[in-house]
């Protein structure tokens, strides 16, 4: 049984809230008729399903990796102390970092190649007969089992990779089972009655989607979990880090920033939204105002501009966080929060234009003239009939944070420069690829997982636009 | 039209003063000065005298709204809300932490922002209305689908991506124009090249999609019709109907950003190494230069602000049945 005490982040506990709403209000929509029927279009829809299940995928990792805990450490050895436990220790882990512990764990000097088992720069080497030599250095960790690398290097990276491929088959075909069966069981037909009716894409959701999109990622993924144990996929930044393993982690900052922003502020755009719509008056004069205000401060500035003060404020409050990862699990919230300061006003305005044509629809003023409260009608009859919107703004505005994040953090305005994210990625490996040999696989690993989520994302948010939007179609 | 302009000027400068009140909020009152200087002076065992020196230095010695001690008008004149934000409105920005005068440093640091900025954005809108022409016009075919998927697909890179490998492969490895830098005259044109391309190819996925939908949009309305069934060609009724009519919401659209070209491309002038605003803010922004960060939060809000009125402008000159009251 291992030790820890757990720690759970204020990202954490929103992140695991925003999950809890989602299947709170896929349990709800499933009572509605249109809402089923819309959702019943994006399943339908074989991009929806692709980018969903590459999202799934994305969101898996990013759960794991908001898992938190602090382990304990081993206790002190000078026999004084009795209890079976050492204090806790400062640095703060996920359950993804001890999934992927040899990778986190497994640092090598410096810069070191995709599958690389000798450093990238030569240094100078003493041998045991005192001569001195510049060569490339083993790594301590990538292909440390290889005897002869120089003949063994290509039949091993071969082999991991076909074991790797035979790996990821096999986890599909049981998957696919399970799922078929599952598709079975819930209409009632024979399993292979099941099976041609998904293959063909006939009826239903779109299975087949999800399944050939699995497929893909099993055959890359299987390999490079399989080479992980032993190689660096990715290779290793300038401190030695394992390259794959800082993209995994970059996934979680992606994910809350996208979802995060616009859940924190989402109850201010939608309770000023259609407090301005429905009151009009000086309540819309003044809810106006202030995002005209907010709008006409151009957005990196005001960004930049909040960010700074509340850095000062963390730094003069040092005594606030126990931890490191808590300070920067606080600069990433407060990021959050200013960055949707600064998109809320879209959606309000939206909102608010919605309700300004609601409250003249008959049935608003029928229930008006039957005495129902004001606050009865908004939440009965004016809120459901905004929720697409703000599903829409939701998942539009996920892709367009992720890229504002790259783009922030390379300002130095973005999230503390200890978290793990594409932009501080990207901001250090920048310089990389003026260097001579060009280092590229940071930048690489960066640019290909960032295309996929933010491609993914992109690709939902038109599907379920089309879906929800009833002037669309 | 006449009052709603008038109106519109008067309402200008109130969204200005909220501006004002918001970052005076941001920079004075969720840190006092006292914050700031002994951030500013780094070290954590500050003295006193020098944390009062340092606001001495830089006026921040008043009063933040209120001066009790001094009488009359200048119990309000003499404060920092007074000096530091509402000298704005006279285009007295002060001096920066390392003492230059920020409004002769706006002054000369706007010509190359403007470079880079107003090319991009003409030949950008005329590419992307191309482009988004070009799929108009080979609608519902193969080449349509192919292109709206390269527009999705280029969306979702980040700008960050273009910048550095177009200087990788056009400036590294071909070696067809500098990486970065800037010169004086024509010797700029040399600098420029490469920030204009890759700032029309950044923007142009995300718009020429826009604007395809804005053009099938008027391209299945009945006039267009009518025109084809009369005999016009396809690429007649497209250019002299489509794009015409397509044109108004675009360019209105586009009218917002006309005046914030002054403020240059954050990104790409600190990448290409371009002495504009853009550059100068993210510097202003990584030494933790206040005043300037609060001169260039005025300054573009105030271009903004005329970027609204000329939308509403815009409206009324490109279709007369627009009326503004």
């Amino acid at each position: 049984m291992i030790d820890v005490q757990p720690v759970f982040l204020w990202t954490d506990l929103l992140l695991f809230g925003l999950i809890a709403c989602i299947v709170l209000a896929a349990w709800r929509a499933r009572r509605s008729e249109p809402m089923r029927a819309a959702w019943r279009r994006v399943g339908e829809s074989t991009v929806g399903m692709t980018s969903l299940t590459i999202l799934v995928l994305f969101l898996v990792v990013g759960l794991l990796d908001s898992l938190h805990y602090r382990p304990y450490l081993p206790p002190a050895k000078d026999g004084k102390v009795t209890a079976d436990r050492g204090p806790l220790s400062t640095e703060v882990r996920s359950a993804l970092d001890a999934l992927a512990e040899p990778l986190r764990s497994r640092t090598e000097k410096t810069y070191s190649a995709p599958l690389a088992y000798v450093l990238f720069a030569k240094q100078t080497i003493e041998k045991s007969d005192g001569t001195q030599q510049r060569e490339f250095p083993r790594l301590k960790f990538g292909g440390a089992g290889l005897q002869y690398p120089e003949e063994d290097h290509t039949g091993d990276v071969l082999g991991r990779i076909g074991l790797g491929l035979a790996l990821a088959a096999g986890a599909w075909c049981l998957l696919a089972g399970g799922l078929v069966q599952v598709v079975a069981m819930s209409r009632k037909v024979p399993f292979g009655a099941a099976w041609r009716a998904v293959w063909r894409g006939k009826g239903g959701l779109a299975w087949r989607a999800v399944l050939v999109t699995l497929g893909l990622v099993f055959l890359l993924a299987g390999p490079v979990a399989v080479l992980a144990g032993e190689y660096h996929v990715f290779g290793t930044d300038k401190v030695g880090q394992d390259v794959l393993f800082l993209t995994l982690k970059s996934i979680r900052t992606a994910l809350v920033i996208g979802t995060l922003t616009t859940l924190v502020t989402l109850p201010l755009a939608v309770a000023l939204g259609i407090m301005a719509g429905y009151m009009g008056g000086w309540v819309d004069d003044v809810i106006q105002y202030v995002y005209t205000v907010l709008n006409s401060i151009p957005g990196v500035l005001l960004i930049a501009a909040a960010v700074l003060m509340m850095q000062v404020v963390i730094d003069t409050h040092p005594h606030w966080f126990e931890t490191a990862a808590e300070r920067a699990d606080a600069r990433l919230l407060a990021l959050c929060l200013i960055l949707g300061m600064t998109s809320w006003t879209g959606l309000c305005r939206l909102l608010r234009g919605e309700t300004l044509k609601l409250r003249e629809l008959e049935y608003v003023q029928a229930a008006r003239a039957f005495g129902v409260s004001t606050a009865r009608i908004l939440s009965r009859h004016v809120l459901p009939n905004l929720m697409h919107l703000v599903l829409i703004a939701l998942v539009m505005d996920f892709s367009g944070l992720v890229l504002a994040e790259a783009v922030l953090s390379y300002v130095g305005i973005g999230v503390d420069p200890n978290t793990v994210s594409f932009g501080t990625m990207i901001n250090a490996a920048r310089m990389e690829l003026a260097r001579e040999p060009m280092v590229w696989w940071s930048l690489m690993s960066a640019f290909i997982f960032m295309f996929v989520l933010v491609l993914a994302a992109n690709l939902f948010a038109d599907v379920v636009r089309d879906a929800f939007d009833p002037r669309a179609s | 039209m006449f009052a709603y302009i008038v109106r519109r000027l008067l309402y200008a400068p109130l969204i200005l003063l909220g501006v004002n009140l918001l970052t005076f909020a941001l920079f004075f009152v969720v840190n006092t000065p006292e914050d700031m200087a002994r951030m500013q002076l780094g070290a954590k065992r500050v003295t006193p005298e020098a944390i009062e020196r340092w606001k001495v230095e830089r006026g921040y010695d008043k009063p933040l709204l209120f001066n009790g001690a001094a009488s009359g008008a200048a119990s309000l004149t003499d404060t920092i809300f007074f000096d530091k934000s509402l000298r704005m409105f006279a285009f007295d920005f002060g001096r920066a932490d390392d003492g230059r005068d920020i409004a002769t440093e706006i002054r000369t640091r706007m010509g190359p922002s403007l470079a880079i900025a107003v090319p991009t954005f003409i030949l950008g809108l005329f590419v992307t209305v191309s482009f988004a022409l070009l799929l108009v016009f080979f609608r519902g075919s193969y080449l349509d689908f192919q292109g709206v998927v390269l527009c999705v697909a280029m969306m979702s890179i980040s700008g960050l991506f273009y910048i550095i490998g177009g200087q990788w492969l056009v400036s590294k490895v071909w070696h067809l124009v500098p990486i970065s830098g800037y010169g004086g005259g024509l010797d700029a044109s040399r600098f420029l090249v490469l920030p204009v391309v890759i700032g029309v190819i950044a923007g142009l996925g995300g718009s020429a999609r826009w604007y395809r939908t804005i053009f099938l949009e008027e391209a299945g309305k009945d006039y267009v019709r009518t025109a084809r069934a009369k005999g016009l060609s396809e690429l007649q009724a497209l250019f002299r109907h489509v794009l015409k009519n397509g044109m108004i919401p675009i360019l209105t659209g586009v009218v917002v950003v006309i005046p914030s070209l002054f403020m240059g491309s954050l990104i790409s002038e600190s990448f290409f190494g371009i002495p504009g605003l853009g550059s100068y803010t993210i510097d202003a922004i990584n030494a933790q230069d206040f005043p300037v960060v609060r001169a260039m939060v005025f300054i573009g809000s105030l271009l903004y602000i005329l970027g609204l009125i000329l939308t509403d402008l815009s409206y009324t000159l490109v279709d007369p049945r627009v009326k503004l009251e």
